[in-house]
């Protein structure tokens, strides 16, 4: 039965964390609340480094194999906890003065958490239970500045989910029906025969994960939330998820075998339509947080051609694991220059940045050329290697499509720079406020996109 | 000391970038002399550098470091007969440029630290012996381009900076297909140039070899760019500044060219003896429609910018005609490639030279309408002067470089390519009559309504266009240097090809 709890150390620290950050935030009065912030990176801390070591050793399944720890789990537990401390930051001055600033974070903790465990699910059951954990704190989240357009995203979201949630659960009926158990393992042994049961129950098992991944026809959810949720909390919801859909979503396709339904075909199109939907919806938006949800979108697309590609190379699963990584971190960062700017919402308000805030604005300037895929930043080594999963997989004509939507996707993050490099105009109506930790985030994350980028063949050799 | 070559300039830029209160005479000398010492340096390895072979092996300066080893890419220069004359001409065009920045008013740090990381950029890109290497490179040129000018550029510069971008983003990102290609079919899977060309990938897949061969081939072909993908080019130009108009007709042109000899040729020898034809036919007729629209313009910035569209189609022809193997011996192919990258050199000098004192007019009058000037030679004899060099350097008159490197390509290419060769004789012409008429209008008869304004060359400016035409002048009367450079990787190039 293997029942070896040290194995999910990394997980552990973060659900037992935040029921602490729950009793300590109640105990705490307001002004100290900064204690609970502390408690929560420290745990953050605690989990990446955990999971640094369980990555380093070998591969095993636990708790009757319903529980995987080897180089995808360890990507979501690292992206995941390192994403979250990143999250931290640029969420900081947002809850600063906000009555429920610790519940906050023992939101974060959960959500970081439901990643985690998405990631590592071996088990039909486990996903179902992680896909509620990644989803029930991200609702809370969407609607915490109880406004009205916030909560109006947090509406669309949960009934989203809710409605997705299910019919994933019908795909895993379907599946169990199929299959005759849960575990990934039957999924191995299907054959063609129950082809038209395993396509619905793996069409509609996917419908979730797209979902959790923000991919078609699960996106709709995220231009709303990235444009009316606080950016740290927008930050949070576009970048985690994310990482423990498409991680999962790869565990359980690389299971069944492509002969029972072909899968790596209908995961190239959704990728090349969720690319292709995400840049034209981001081309003619003016809120600049709206336009970033929309990237996010189109970022999904290449990262699910990783996925269309899954074990068919062997590059498939470091360029997927490297990619999610770099667009984390990249991703992040560029929220966490519209969490600086509190005032700043739309493309106008950035004129003549770089002549006030030239860190700000050198920041932006790699973040978003990053976002492109320029060199050497992580994303484009993550491009590449995607790219090159791809072509080796078969899939000539995706790349072809994703090198076409690349260069469409400069145009709309060019139209976000142009402004902030812009010499004349009017600049801002006085200083522009700028709050210091969302800057210094923003500063993090550009420098580490690149160092990423720069260090790519060790991250790679790591998962690889 | 390749290395140091390569990123001194990035260093410093970030040293300018981090100082913000320096002044901007400090600022101004810091740029002179780093490129100086940048140009020291190229003149350094030309002097350590034995000539021969290149390519394949033999190459001089080389290093190796991993980078992304799971994909076999890594940090690998080095230096052959093909990348030293343009790591050459990039350093002087540099120095050049930054010796005539001396009177840049707008922000000169921020101009200094991203022209120095433009060097870089330019520098890597001819340095580099890794495909991914070389496109981190070809992608950054294009970032710092833009970004010079958006930021320095007059007229529509936005526009045209963002039409610059996107154009030739969207062909390095068709190069960027084209490698992924090179490297699936490579076996074992590699980025590294000199593997490839040592055992060139997709060899007797015609239809996988020539797909990589069209994404490669665009990609460059924007970048050179070559008839249909020049479109890009007079608008960038135009609103450039004088540096950015001498820097991307001078270097960044040469990439597309470069990219050709150094990748298409070696890695894709089968899929470009198949298509030779093509280059031949958008080489030749890129030379004559180059020269007939340049001959139509009124402006002098777009009519120099369609000479080179003209000059770089000799380059084409002469490629093509390397790989057409018919009608021809292994000696007159050599002779094309060495005038083809003669000419890229050639080129670099005399078209930034041009590009240059077409900036003094906009920086004296705001305008470069050929019809509001005239006698320049009486009132600004020194400008009259060098101008009259320059364009008759560009089209082709002997004693200077564009003679060497054009006799070259039409001789080498004749053999295989005859038809080509009298288009591009026509246009030719055509090149040598346009020249004419521009001085006609430009340096002589009654002074226009602007010559007054065009006072003479001031000492900076001086400084930084007499040496380029001085150069291609120099190595036009004694070529031999330089061709006993070029020669032998010319050589290896046209027998890879001929695999």
């Amino acid at each position: 039965m293997n029942e070896d709890p040290v194995a999910l150390l990394p997980e552990l620290i973060l659900l037992l964390g935040a029921a602490a950050v729950l009793l300590l935030g109640s105990f705490l009065p307001r002004e100290r609340q900064w204690i609970a912030r502390l408690v929560t990176a420290g745990l953050l801390v605690a989990s990446a480094v955990a999971a640094a070591v369980a990555l380093a050793g070998a591969d095993r399944l636990v708790f009757d194999d319903t529980f995987a720890v080897d180089p995808i789990t360890g990507t979501a537990r690292l992206v995941g906890a390192l994403s979250g401390l990143l999250v931290l930051g640029i969420l900081a001055e947002d809850v600063h003065s906000d009555p429920r600033e610790s519940e906050q974070y023992v939101l974060l903790l959960l959500a970081v958490l439901g990643t985690q465990v998405l990631g590592a699910s071996n088990d039909l059951i486990v996903l179902a239970v992680a896909y509620l954990l990644a989803s029930v704190p991200l609702y809370a989240l969407a609607g915490a500045a109880r406004d009205r357009r916030g909560t109006e995203a947090a509406l669309k979201t949960y009934l989203l989910g809710a409605f997705l949630g299910i019919a994933m659960l019908l795909g895993i009926t379907l599946l169990f029906g199929a299959a005759g158990g849960t575990g990934y393992a039957l999924l191995t042994d299907l054959d063609p025969q129950q082809r038209p049961v395993v396509a619905v129950g793996l069409v509609a098992l996917l419908a979730g994960l797209a979902f959790k991944g923000g991919f078609v026809p699960g996106h709709f959810w995220v231009p709303d939330v990235a444009e009316a949720a606080r950016p740290g909390a927008a930050a949070l919801l576009t970048t985690v998820p994310k990482v423990g859909g498409l991680l999962a979503a790869y565990r359980v396709l690389d299971a069944v075998p492509s002969d029972v339904v072909d899968w790596p075909l209908l995961m190239a199109v959704l990728a090349a339509l969720t690319m292709t939907l995400g840049n034209l919806a981001a081309f003619g938006q003016e809120s600049v947080r709206r336009l970033l949800g929309w990237s996010t979108v189109s970022q999904a697309g290449y990262l699910l051609m990783a996925v269309a590609v899954a074990g068919r190379t062997d590059l498939a699963l470091p360029s997927l694991a490297l990619y999610l990584a770099a667009y984390a971190v990249t991703n992040l960062g560029a929220f966490a220059v519209t969490a600086a700017l509190p005032q700043a919402g739309q493309l106008a308000s950035y004129r003549n940045l770089a002549a006030h805030r030239p860190v700000l604005a050198l920041s932006l300037l790699v973040l978003l050329l990053g976002l492109v895929g320029t060199p050497p930043t992580a994303v484009f080594v993550g491009k590449l290697t995607v790219f090159a999963a791809a072509l080796e997989g078969g899939l000539g004509w995706l790349v072809v499509v994703a090198a076409i939507n690349t260069v469409a996707s400069l145009f709309y993050y060019l139209r976000w720079l142009a402004p902030v490099f812009a010499r004349e105009g009017a600049a801002q109506a006085g200083e522009p406020c700028v709050r210091p930790i969302a800057q210094a985030s923003a500063v993090i994350a550009a420098v580490t996109s690149v160092a990423l980028g720069l260090g790519a063949g060790a991250v790679l050799a790591v998962v690889g | 000391m390749l290395d140091l070559l390569v990123f001194l300039p990035v260093l410093a830029a970030v040293v300018l970038a981090a100082l913000p209160r320096l002044s901007d005479t400090a600022a101004r000398a810091a740029l002179v002399a780093v490129t100086g010492v940048e140009l020291l340096l190229a003149l350094g390895l030309w002097v350590g550098y034995e000539p021969g072979g290149g390519v394949t092996s033999e190459i001089a300066y080389e290093r190796e470091l991993q980078w992304i080893p799971s994909v076999d890419s890594g940090y690998h220069v080095g230096v052959d007969g093909l990348s030293l004359p343009l790591l050459l001409l990039t350093a002087g065009i540099f120095f050049c440029c930054a010796l005539y920045a001396w009177r840049e008013q707008l922000r000169p740090r921020t101009f200094a630290a991203l022209l120095l990381f433009l060097e870089t950029t330019c520098l890597g890109v001819f340095a580099s012996l890794d495909l991914i290497l070389f496109f981190v490179f070809f992608d950054l040129s294009i970032v710092g381009m833009y970004f010079l000018i958006a930021g320095w550029g007059h007229g529509q510069a936005a526009r045209s900076a963002l039409k610059f971008f996107l154009y030739t983003f969207l062909g390095s990102l068709a190069l960027l297909v084209g490698f992924l290609a090179l490297f699936a079919g490579s076996d074992p899977h590699t980025f590294d140039m000199v593997k490839l060309a040592q055992d060139p990938p997709l060899q007797g897949q015609p239809l996988a070899g020539g797909l990589a061969l069209l994404a490669i081939g665009i990609g460059l072909a924007v970048k050179t760019p070559t008839v249909p993908f020049h479109t890009w080019l007079p608008p960038a130009h135009t609103d450039a500044p004088a540096v950015g108009s001498a820097i991307l007709a001078g270097v960044l042109l040469k990439m597309g060219t470069y990219g050709f000899v150094r990748i298409a040729l070696p890695m894709l020898p089968d899929a470009w003896r198949t298509w030779a034809v093509v280059a031949v036919v958008v080489g030749a007729v890129g030379v004559l429609y180059g020269a007939l629209v340049a001959l139509a313009q009124t402006d002098l910035k777009r009519m120099i910018a369609y000479t080179s569209v003209a000059h770089m189609g000799y380059v084409l022809l002469a490629l093509g005609a390397a790989g057409m193997l018919g009608g021809t011996d292994e000696q007159a192919r050599t002779v094309a490639v060495t005038g083809a990258v003669t000419q890229m050199v050639s080129h670099g000098f005399i078209t930034a030279a041009l590009f240059l004192l077409a900036g003094v007019l906009q920086d004296r009058a705001e305008s470069y309408d050929l019809g509001s000037y005239g006698g320049l030679f009486s009132s600004a004899p020194r400008f009259a002067g060098l101008f009259a060099v320059g364009a008759f350097a560009s089209l082709g008159l002997p004693g200077f470089t564009g003679f060497i490197a054009e006799f070259q390509v039409l001789a080498g290419s004749l053999g295989s390519a005859p038809v080509g060769v009298i288009v591009a004789l026509l246009g030719l012409l055509v090149t040598a009559a346009l020249f004419l008429v521009a001085i006609n209008r430009l340096l002589l008869g009654e002074p226009g309504r602007l010559s007054a304004r065009v006072s003479d060359l001031r000492p900076s400016e001086l400084a930084a266009v007499v040496p380029l035409l001085g150069l291609a002048l120099l190595l036009g009367v004694l070529p031999r240097p330089m061709l006993d450079l070029i020669e032998p990787s010319a050589r290896v190039v046209v027998e890879l090809v001929s695999r």
